[in-house]
């Protein structure tokens, strides 16, 4: 049954991308500035602005546009950036681990803060602690990551200065790697003192994107911890004589997260849309920050390829939680 | 009498963030209305002897400018000031349009039902699950950079926030009783709508309003701080944050102002929605 609907979630995926494609192609060729007069020097004459129009094929019409870009994607190859005069899929794909390690690790933060701090709420409900719990999530849920990030480097960055504020790596670290995914890379390789500083530059952005989404979390799971305490079955454990940590955690805690789970798609992609800022005010090499240069540059097949490969992440980690949310609840059968 | 004091506490605690946030925001209006009669200089009249000078706390700042200046010595107070305009323009502006699409939307989609609302639903679930600064950052690539740009964007991103929850709302009110008294005494189904239904979740877009004014604040400090808003020559709060970020380590205060104008008034439009809330609306009295 879950892999015929796996099978069937897949089937959607390329459908969606292709209308996403349309959209992006057909909603950037509109634009109204020009990317060929944001590469040439001042001076250049009509002939070379013309060469440049064809040489990247913005001279043709958007139809054509897009079938010679379509037929070059289904291959593989995005074209090349305007900007930065590279391979989109290279630039992108060097770009991207860096952006995929600092999402999920504040994905795993953000889920292990607020299934704590929901499970500590409930707890110790009526008593300080949820007080205390409620305050932190609502204060958590005013604030948005872009301001987090800002006060952080306040705070931690300047003030009283104990991490870097800028980069993914101190620059002279000497360990060549082999992947762009250098956090994996240095645990893999037991590689302990880079591990060190690649954390350390990646703190203060993972918790700015970690913050919100742990309040979502906190306030959802607790809501429906709190419902399915009050549950039959959660009574018949307590007869039974089972501790209230063993039937909160045990008992009541894998039904409650469904409803968590079931939010968690959404406020993922969230999570990495706020990449796109984060990695811009932290410096950080990743594909968001790459998004808004992009974009001031109006560099169009940098920011299609971009946005596509955004939409892929989304796709998957929407089948991801689907999947997981199918597994955790025995209740939802194919209709 | 416990029940009373509690009450009497929970009222007067509304009525307190609703002065707390209220003033705030009555400030940044005068600040921004005002702003030629009280910034002490021209925002971008250029000084360039006395760049990065410190705030008024600093032993060795200069009495002319009260909050220092930036790299090219333009004062930093007057920046505040001209940026809170900007700021405030996109706060009413952005915010009302959303409100009155939305709720126009919600209004229709909520009273009538049938393929509308199906429609205008499952469009605001499919809105709703973008990221919004992806989509806000997007927009303004295809629409180009400006004020306009700006409010456009966040009017086509969160007009979903009022829909949503006026369509819910109209849901539970047209099953009131005043409703089937208006069918029954023979008002037609606009006038209803219009008459009955509007002024009675009044309270709860009052309160959204506000909400999204905050938001707005915070959607133009992005905007303006990726240099995406309005040209990079006028002041704006996001403008002066993206000029402090690049001179943080020298200058802290730089970034610190802007981003904590931003704060407060994105607190107070919070406090001051959340009170009206409590205050206006009988039913969602905690």
């Amino acid at each position: 049954m879950a892999s015929r609907f796996f099978l069937r979630r897949m089937l959607l995926i390329l459908p969606t991308l292709f209308g996403v494609s349309i959209v992006v192609f057909v909603l950037l060729r509109v634009i109204p500035g020009d990317p060929i007069v944001m590469m040439i020097p001042p001076g250049a004459d009509q002939a070379d602005i013309d060469n440049l129009r064809q040489l990247y094929g913005l001279d043709k019409s958007i139809l054509d546009q897009y079938l010679i870009w379509c037929r070059a994607a289904v291959g593989g190859d995005f074209g090349t950036s305007i900007s930065l005069r590279q391979d989109v899929v290279g630039l992108i794909l060097s770009r991207l681990p860096a952006t995929l390690e600092l999402a999920l690790s504040a994905m795993a933060l953000a889920v292990v803060l607020g299934i704590t701090l929901a499970i500590v709420g409930t707890y110790w409900q009526n008593r300080w602690p949820e007080a205390v719990v409620d305050g932190v999530s609502g204060f958590n849920q005013a604030i948005p990551d872009f301001l987090w990030g800002l006060i952080f480097i306040l705070v931690l960055g300047v003030l009283w200065p104990i991490l870097p504020v800028s980069g993914r790596i101190d620059p002279r670290t000497g360990l060549e790697f082999t992947t762009q995914f250098y956090l994996a890379e240095s645990i893999l390789k037991g590689e302990l003192a880079i591990l060190v500083d690649l954390v350390r530059h990646m703190l203060l952005p993972m918790v700015a994107l970690a913050l919100p989404l742990t309040a979502v979390i906190t306030r959802t799971l607790k809501a429906s911890l709190f419902e399915t305490m009050t549950q039959d079955y959660i009574l018949l454990s307590e007869i039974k004589g089972f501790s209230r940590w063993r039937i909160l955690i045990v008992e009541a805690l894998r039904n409650a997260l469904i409803p968590t789970v079931a939010l968690s798609g959404v406020q993922f992609n969230f999570l990495l849309g706020g990449t796109v800022l984060i990695e811009r005010i932290f410096s950080y090499p990743g594909i968001g920050n790459m998004a808004i240069g992009a974009v001031i540059d109006r560099d169009l097949p940098l920011i299609q390829g971009l946005i596509i490969t955004f939409a892929i992440i989304f796709v998957f980690s929407n089948l991801l939680i689907d999947l997981s949310y199918r597994l955790l609840n025995p209740k939802v059968v194919n209709e | 009498m416990n029940r009373r004091g509690r009450r009497f506490g929970n009222l007067s605690s509304s009525h307190l963030r609703v002065w707390l946030g209220g003033s705030v925001v009555l400030l940044m209006v005068i600040a921004a209305v005002f702003a030629p009669w009280i910034a002490p200089h021209d925002p971008l009249e250029q000084d360039l002897i006395s760049g990065l000078l410190p705030p008024f706390w600093s032993s060795d700042f200069n009495s002319t400018y009260l909050l220092g200046t930036d790299s090219l010595g333009r004062d930093l107070l007057s920046r505040l000031i001209y940026g809170a305009r900007v700021a405030l323009i996109v706060a009413i502006v952005a915010a009302t349009l959303a409100a009155v699409l939305g709720t126009l939307l919600g209004l229709l989609a909520g009273y009538f039902g049938g393929l509308f609302d199906t429609a205008i639903s499952r469009m605001v679930d499919v809105w709703m699950s973008f990221p919004p600064v992806l989509l806000s950052i997007i927009l303004v690539a295809v629409i180009g950079t400006g004020l306009h740009s700006v409010i456009i964007a966040i009017v086509v991103i969160d007009w979903t926030r009022f829909c949503r929850v006026v369509r819910a709302e109209v849901l539970v009110q047209r099953e009131q009783e005043y409703i089937t008294s208006a069918v029954t005494i023979g008002l037609g189904r606009w006038t209803i709508l219009w008459r009955e239904i509007l002024p009675n979740i009044a309270p709860l877009l009052i309160t959204l309003l506000t909400l999204e004014m905050g938001i707005a604040i915070i959607v133009e400090a992005i905007l303006s701080f990726v240099g995406l808003s309005v040209s990079s020559d006028q002041a704006t709060w996001g403008g002066l944050i993206q000029e402090g970020r690049l001179y943080v380590h020298q200058a802290w205060w730089m970034m610190t102002l802007p981003v904590v104008c931003i704060i407060a008034s994105v607190l107070a439009f919070n406090a001051l929605g959340d009170g009206l809330r409590s205050i206006l609306d009988p039913v969602m009295r905690r």
